[in-house]
């Protein structure tokens, strides 16, 4: 674990999702070998606390799970500009304060038009 | 040795580290809420019970691993690892003692977070190939609330960044270094600023990992937890263990962000900073102090409902993140 060029890092980056990608299916088919099998058409039933599953299981959801996702991917992109912005902050003038000032005003006027609109409000 | 090779030991590192991790807090929240309950948590298998959690993992590795028939085999499949992935990706930028991260990024504060906001993917899918209405309901939930809180905790370390001028974890704690006015240490949470956004981190840290009085998309009383509900062996146990890494993830962040990370405080850095694991053990002791917190509150409180907590996050937390952003952002410059 030392300092390294990011040439080394993005190497390490990538053997992160090689090596994640193949414990799972290592351990899992582990876990199938080891395990011993008894076969039962039961076992195979969908577990709904024992009782027989009524209707199909996709059922449909709320709209309020989209709307909110439809808001965060809004919400998450600009905060993600902040992030820059933060960072090279000490370096800028005065004037970038204003600017992001004016970017949040957007943002929360943003917001007050979902939350007056109700899209805030989980039904 | 070959970078290849060199690379692959460093993720083994992050993998062990995860494995240990997930025994360790498992044992520690059966003894913790065991005792928050009166009672003494596992106490037959080994010295206190200490085998008991080691002994559950080759249980979990020898349990028949069941498929039941009604589920979306592919996406069943699919689920644990992209769960699995994200979550030992995190461990990747973490800031063990100076210099000491498994890889140094400029931009590891927000590597940090990217990986782990794509876990609601996977516990979408948990839910979704499961063919069940509690799992599906589950994996909904866990998916609207990490979503909902994203904003909110992505907004919650942003003053930090902005008084430290740096994204990179171990320039954050450096820039925790000294004294204040010779007294308190130079920790953000500290810092009036910095105090307030470790109340909106607190909060949006809890709900990110599925942590009572937030975790309503487990919820074993109505939804018999949730997305994990049809899973087994060790599909269930790898589900879990990236459960458990996560919350071990986030009070790091929070440890590094707040609390000094790897930093004594008061005691001159130089005179320990070059001690081999010394600065790595205050890390990890940190972090397991922040987890204990974790646990406690999870004996303590009640589950909220899922409406109030989803208009606290929208409604709340994200008008008094930006808030606090630019207060931020307007003190430093008046100071400057």
């Amino acid at each position: 674990m030392t300092p390294q060029g990011s040439g080394m890092d993005h190497l390490v980056l990538l053997a992160f999702v090689i090596i994640g990608c193949l414990f799972v299916p290592l351990t899992v088919t582990a876990s199938h070998l080891l395990g011993r099998a008894k076969r039962d058409e039961r076992k195979l039933d969908t577990y709904e606390c024992g009782s027989e599953p009524v209707g199909p299981p996709w059922v449909q959801l709320r709209v309020g799970y989209y709307v909110y996702a439809l808001l965060f991917v809004v919400f998450d992109i600009e905060t993600v500009f902040l992030y820059p912005w933060a960072v090279a902050f000490n370096r800028l003038g005065v004037f970038i304060v204003v600017e992001m000032t004016i970017f949040i005003a957007i943002l929360g006027a943003g917001l007050a038009y979902a939350w007056r609109e109700g899209a805030l409000r989980w039904r | 040795m070959s970078p290849v090779l060199a690379a692959s030991l460093r993720v083994l590192i992050a993998v062990g580290l995860m494995m240990a991790n997930g025994v360790m807090m498992i044992y520690m929240l059966r003894k913790v809420l065991g005792h928050l309950h009166l009672r003494y948590g596992p106490l037959h298998v080994g010295w206190h019970g200490l085998l008991q959690t080691p002994l559950d993992v080759v249980k979990l590795l020898t349990k028949e691993d069941v498929t039941p028939r009604a589920v979306d085999r592919w996406l069943f499949r699919l689920a644990p690892l992209a769960v699995f992935v994200p979550s030992l990706m995190a461990y990747a930028a973490l800031p063990f003692g100076p210099g000491w991260s498994i890889v140094s990024l400029d931009t590891g504060l927000l590597y940090t977070f990217a990986v782990l906001s794509l876990v609601p993917i996977g516990l979408l899918m948990a839910g979704w190939a499961s063919a069940n209405k509690w799992s599906l309901l589950g994996g909904m939930r866990a998916a609207a609330q990490q979503i909902a809180y994203e904003v909110p905790l992505l907004l919650s370390v942003l003053p930090v960044v902005l008084i430290a001028g740096t994204m990179s974890l171990g320039g954050i704690v450096d820039a925790q270094q000294g004294l204040w006015l010779g007294v308190l240490p130079r920790w953000f949470v500290l810092n009036p600023l910095g105090l307030v956004a470790f109340a909106l981190f607190v909060v949006a840290g809890l709900v990110e990992s599925n942590q009572t009085p937030f975790d309503m998309s487990e919820a074993e009383s109505e939804l018999v937890t949730g997305f994990a509900t049809e899973y087994s062996a060790m599909k269930f146990g790898l589900l879990f263990l990236s459960e458990f890494s996560n919350q071990f993830i986030l009070s790091a962040i929070g440890v590094t962000v707040f609390f000094g990370g790897w930093m004594l405080p008061w005691i001159p850095v130089e005179w320990y900073a070059e001690i081999p694991v010394l600065p790595a053990a205050v890390f990890i002791f940190k972090v397991y102090i922040g987890i204990f917190v974790m646990m406690w509150i999870r004996g303590t409180y009640p589950r909220v409902r899922v409406d109030r907590m989803m208009e606290l996050g929208w409604k709340r937390l994200i008008p008094a993140g930006l808030a606090l952003v630019l207060l931020t952002g307007f003190i430093q410059k008046a100071v400057m």
